[in-house]
């Protein structure tokens, strides 16, 4: 029992740091959605690749490609992945930042885990609201 | 007082002599990311709608044409440092740890060959 660190009727003894033992911060949850949102833009790299293949095979490829876009399902993963680099970004901005030396205490942290939280769906939503009231296509 | 040679010190390479590049190339890529990713959603946004011969006009401009191509080098480089970081996280076999970065970077240069023809395509047909 002596080797125990839990015994019965005393003080819980601390364990090692664990994942599973932490009562989720935002800065915690903002350091995994980096890390998702990192490999999420990795597969867009393969839709920006296939969009911009199809543009350089003719019409009826490039036809196909927004036949699928225009979808309610390809709308969604579209909005994922311009919500994916809004938060990339701002996080990654921040973390530019705290290499600078800047920001480190927890309060500011979480505070600014949340700001960005919010940024990163105000920003694709501005996009898209943009986009569906006809104000966006500026290039054609 | 340390205990380090001062070449050492200048090299800045730390005790494993590669981490602190690889953290570096993660950062600069990362610092460039920032305007070329507004220029990319700015870009995107005014391509909505998506009438082919306008996309095929916007990339056949150089400006474009160059800027995109730097997008998709730059943040396929970030990616692969990035997925290393991943892999070096959570694979804890050797063995897995080269099939998927070898598998990381095949997707890498699989996206940036299929861009980078596309964009030479556009500007040499358009
Ligand atoms: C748009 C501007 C971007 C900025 C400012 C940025 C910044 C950063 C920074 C600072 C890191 C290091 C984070 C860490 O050490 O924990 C990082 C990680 C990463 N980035 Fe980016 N990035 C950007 C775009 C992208 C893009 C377009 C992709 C995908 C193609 C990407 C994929 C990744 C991946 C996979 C990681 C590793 C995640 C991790 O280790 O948790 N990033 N980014």
């Amino acid at each position: 029992m002596a080797d125990n660190p839990q015994r019965p009727g005393h003080r819980p003894r601390p364990l090692s740091p664990h994942l599973m033992h932490y009562r989720p911060t935002p800065t915690m949850i903002s350091s995994i959605t980096h890390r998702i949102t990192g490999v999420g833009l990795g597969l867009g790299m393969a839709v920006l690749a296939w969009w911009l293949f199809a543009a350089a095979r003719g019409p009826e490829p490039f036809a196909l490609f927004l036949s699928l876009a225009i979808t309610p399902l390809g709308q969604v993963i579209l909005f994922g992945f311009a919500w994916a680099l809004s938060y990339h970004l701002l996080a990654g901005i921040r973390h530019l930042v705290w290499d600078l030396g800047y920001g480190f205490d927890p309060r500011s942290a979480n505070r600014w885990s949340l700001v960005i939280f919010t940024l990163s769906f105000l920003a694709p939503a501005g996009l898209f609201v943009l986009a569906y009231t006809g104000n966006g296509g500026y290039y054609l | 007082m340390s205990l380090e040679t001062p070449l050492h010190r200048v090299e800045g390479l730390g005790s494993s002599h590669s981490g602190v590049s690889h953290f570096w190339r993660e950062r600069v890529s990362g610092a460039a990311l920032i305007p070329l990713g507004i220029w990319f959603a700015v870009s995107i946004l005014g391509l909505a709608g998506g009438h082919y011969v306008s996309v095929l006009t916007f990339f056949s401009r150089p400006l474009n044409g160059i800027l995109m191509a730097a997008f998709v080098v730059i943040s396929l480089y970030h990616l692969v440092l990035g997925l290393q970081m991943v892999i070096d996280d959570y694979v804890h076999s050797p063995g897995g740890k080269v099939v998927l970065m070898l598998a990381a970077r095949a997707f890498a240069l699989a996206c940036g060959a299929l861009s980078l023809y596309a964009l030479l395509e556009i500007a040499r047909v358009f």
